[in-house]
Formats: structure tokens, sequence, C-alpha cells
């Protein structure tokens, strides 16, 4: 397969240009002043990211739609959520939503 | 589980014992698919420390899939590489918002960034206060750093795949954790306009772009969080 050097530049690679990208954010904070408005919007963006993983990941593998049994598991978690359900609820009622409807034959 | 309890006490005193529940549950999922991550690299045929390398020095769940998917597909090195560091951009913004929950020292502050995952920002960003967001951020960021590590050591080293996560529903249970720890913060209107115009503009955006740029594209969303009225008032008022 591939070369056991070119596999290790690669890996050392992929870990240098993700630390580069973790410490960016913090290193750039520490250089600028932030009025409490700037706080906020940033923070509502990170909300934003955070939606926005949750839908990607619930209805695609990829570019293509993951199918009807994740995004139901994610939405069963989703509205025991938002009724104050306990964290542990939310993740079990999720997977066990998708676990069930995959056992009973949806994709 | 007792010494593990300890452990835990010992070394971060001032957990809650509910964020404790929460991060133990997220880490015993994590553990299922760590150990799936490390089989299925083994068995495709990969080199047994190249799961485990990826997961100590990158310790980034998606990228590492999208990586090692890439190699297994015959994409090539440079566009594995490249594809799986798109993902991991996001990571950028992330680190501007926790920035300050880092600690002071160039090495915490180092330890502190490789820590920054989807799920420590957001176990953080869920609490209330610099002090809690803190303690939240390092306890779930060490917790699954570990949990993360040991899970694709133990499926390197058993090479088979252990079960299908698949039939567990497990692809469910992270976006549903995620799910779980922004609800909060959507109660609030601005917030939750600007957090659905970006799920629009990402669920548009994704059948047309690589993986990593559509949740970036989400960011368009933030303009649709500004509260018209709240600018108004706020320039008159300066």
């Amino acid at each position: 397969m591939i070369g056991t050097g070119v596999l290790v530049a690669a890996v050392a690679v992929l870990a240098a240009g993700t630390l580069a990208l973790r410490v960016a954010g913090p290193v750039l904070r520490s250089r600028i002043r932030i009025s409490p408005g700037v706080e906020r919007r940033v923070t509502v963006a990170s909300m934003v990211l955070l939606a926005a993983l949750v839908a990607t990941s619930a209805l695609l593998d990829g570019r293509t739609f993951a199918g009807a049994s994740r995004p139901a598991g994610v939405v069963v978690g989703g509205v025991l959520a938002v009724r104050g359900a306990p964290f542990i609820v939310v993740v079990v009622a999720a997977a066990g939503t998708t676990a069930v409807l995959r056992l009973l034959g949806v994709a | 589980m007792a010494y593990m309890r300890t452990a835990w006490r010992t070394f971060l005193p001032h957990v809650d014992r509910d964020i404790a529940r929460d991060v133990g549950l997220v880490c015993a999922a994590v553990v299922v698919v760590g150990v799936s991550f490390g089989a299925i690299a083994v068995s495709a045929g990969l080199p047994a420390w190249l799961p485990i390398a990826l997961s100590l020095l990158v310790f980034a769940g998606a990228s590492q899939f999208v990586f090692v998917g890439l190699l297994l597909a015959g994409g090539g090195v440079v566009a594995a590489v490249a594809a799986a560091l798109l993902v991991n951009v996001r990571h950028l913004p992330f680190g501007f918002v926790v920035g300050d929950l880092l600690g002071s020292g160039p090495v915490r502050r180092l330890i502190g960034s490789h820590l920054m995952l989807d799920e420590s920002v957001a176990f953080a960003l869920a609490q209330d206060g610099v002090a809690r967001r803190r303690t939240a951020y390092w306890a779930s960021g060490i917790a699954l750093f570990v949990s993360w590590n040991l899970a694709v050591a133990v499926g390197a080293a058993a090479g088979t795949a252990v079960s299908d996560t698949g039939a567990l529903g497990l692809d469910a249970a992270f976006p549903a954790v995620l799910l779980a720890l922004i609800v909060p913060s959507l109660r609030d209107r601005a917030t939750r306009r600007a957090a659905v115009a970006g799920v629009l503009v990402a669920l548009a955006a994704a059948p047309f772009v690589p993986a990593g740029i559509p949740v970036l594209l989400a960011l368009a969303g933030v303009a649709a969080g500004r509260d018209p009225a709240v600018v108004t008032t706020r320039q008159a008022g300066s």
C-alpha cells in the first residue's frame, strides 16, 4: 500500500495543521480587545456552528441523505431536550429510536 | 467504576455531579466508536500505529474518519490530508470562543487547545459563568481524550470490527449530544434565528461542497441573528 514514510509525513502535516487551527483562535483572542457586543456575536456564532453540525451529521453521510432512521432518532432526542428531559434520556432515546427503526428495517 | 470516580474527584474536585455523569455517558459512546475506528483501520490493512497516532496527535474523530476513509478509497495521501484539515477548520472560530477558558501559560494553553472538540466546546458553553465553563471544558476534554485514545488502541490491537455501531444507533447519539447541549442557548430568540438560518445555508450547500465547508458557510446565519431593534437602540445610545 502506501509507504510508511509517506504515512508518517501525512499524519505529521495533519496533526500540525489541526493544532495550528486550534491554537489560532485563542491566540487571536488574547491579542485583540473584545467588546461585549462582539463577545456575544462570537458566542452566537459558535451556537450556529454547533447547530449546523447537528443538522448535517443528523441528515447526511458526506453529500448524500443518511436515511430516515438517524434523523428520526435525533428529532426524538431534540423534542425530549426541548421538554427539559435529562441529558441521559435524550441521548439514549435518540440512539434507541434509531437502533429500533433499523431493527425494523428502516434505512 | 469506584476507582474511576475517586480519580475524577482527585483531579477535578469541582466537577459537578451532573456534568460528570453527562460526560461519562458521552465517553461511553465515544469508546464504542473509538474501538470500531481502530478496528476498521487495521482490518482494512493500515498499520496499527496509524489510527493510534491519529487519535493521539490529531484527536478529532470526524477528520480521522475522513482521512482514513479517503486513504482506503484510494483518494491519495494529499487529498486525504486536505479533506481532513478542511473538516477541522471549524476549530478556529471555536478557539476564539473558548480562548479564555484555557488558563495562562503557553503549555497549558497548548494542551487546552489540543482538547478542543465539538463536545468539549458544547459542554463548556452549556454552563453559566467562566469558572463553570472552564471546569466543564477541561473535564470533558481530558475525559474524552483518555477514552478515545484507549478505545482506538484496543480496537487497533483487536483488529476486528467489534460490532456495527450503526445497529446501536450511535450515529444518532452524537448529533443528539450536541443538540441537548445547545437547546438552552436556542431559547434565546436571536440565537435561534441565527441557528435556523445557518442550518438552512449548511443543508442547501452540503450536496455541492466538500465535507467541513457546509458548517463554515452556516456562519452566514449569524447575520440573521442581529436584532434590528437592539442595534438601533445601541447606536442611538452611544
